[in-house]
């Protein structure tokens, strides 16, 4: 599991490449509040096309992500979401939670 | 019911067993020749399981977890995942969506997923005694069988 980011004009993009679940859960969702907390961004772009397998805790990191955006009246897009992490959302009706962007 | 093939590996729940187990089962279904997406279904429901067991089941220390693994009859994959942890009170309220003892790290959904990634899901439990899930998933096959 490896995070990297940026922030151009308030909209941060975090790219995810790997598998994440529960064993990478903590380190993910530390990298991610970290960012936020640093750019307070308008947009959050989690930019998903490396990640190659996700579980519930994923379900779990990706809500704390819409909540932090929520307390900054920004939003969350969920971007080039593969088909297991798609398959996993659905499952989980997350869909409507956060604008997916294929 | 007629097993086909069988394997079974044991390791103590620590999260970097996670992958290894997903990987494990993988490997074990290649001869069923599974699709994409019913690798994924059946990677995603064994990181769930076997996740429980290392978060819910041994909260303070890394017991001891068994994966089993079986062909039945008609290209059936069994999975079954076992610990000798805290079990569970009430199974049915425990495999309800949203349903979580777990805090902010957790969003209870793994049954749920387990649930509509396989094609059954039996959850024995046993406070203080551990947990038994048993999943199967009927495997088409690249061949569409
Ligand atoms: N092996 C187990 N041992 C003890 N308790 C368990 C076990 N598996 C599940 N549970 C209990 O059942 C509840 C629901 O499990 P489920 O996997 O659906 O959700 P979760 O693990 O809480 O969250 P998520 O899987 O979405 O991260 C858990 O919160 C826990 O209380
Ligand atoms: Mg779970």
């Amino acid at each position: 599991m490896n995070i990297t980011g940026s922030c151009v004009n308030g909209i941060l993009t975090l790219r995810f490449a790997g598998e994440l679940d529960h064993h990478f859960a903590r380190e993910a969702l530390a990298a991610l509040t970290e960012r936020i907390d640093a750019f307070l961004p308008r947009v959050c772009v989690l930019d998903l096309r490396e990640l190659t397998f996700m579980d519930s805790s994923g379900i779990a990191l990706i809500l704390r992500a819409e909540r932090e955006m929520r307390t900054l009246r920004g939003k969350l897009i969920l971007e080039n979401v593969p088909e297991q992490p798609l398959r996993v959302l659905r499952a989980a009706g997350l869909q409507q939670m956060a604008e997916i962007r294929q | 019911m007629k097993v086909n093939n069988e394997a079974r590996v044991e390791f103590p729940g620590l999260s970097a067993n996670e992958g290894f187990a997903r990987s494990i089962a993988a490997c074990f279904a290649a001869q069923l020749d599974p699709t994409l997406e019913e690798l994924g279904d059946l990677k995603t429901a064994v990181s769930e399981a076997v996740t429980n067991c290392i978060v819910h089941a041994y909260p303070n220390e890394a017991g001891r977890v068994s994966l089993r693994l079986r062909i039945l009859e008609g290209d059936v994959l069994e999975v079954r995942i076992r610990d000798w942890g805290t079990g569970i009170l009430d199974v049915e309220r425990a495999r309800e969506p949203l349903f979580t003892t777990g805090g902010e790290e957790r969003s209870g959904m793994g049954f749920s997923i387990m649930e509509c990634f396989m094609d059954s899901l039996r959850v024995r439990s046993a406070p203080g005694k551990g947990t038994v899930v048993t999943m199967r998933k009927r495997i088409s096959g690249k061949a569409g069988r």
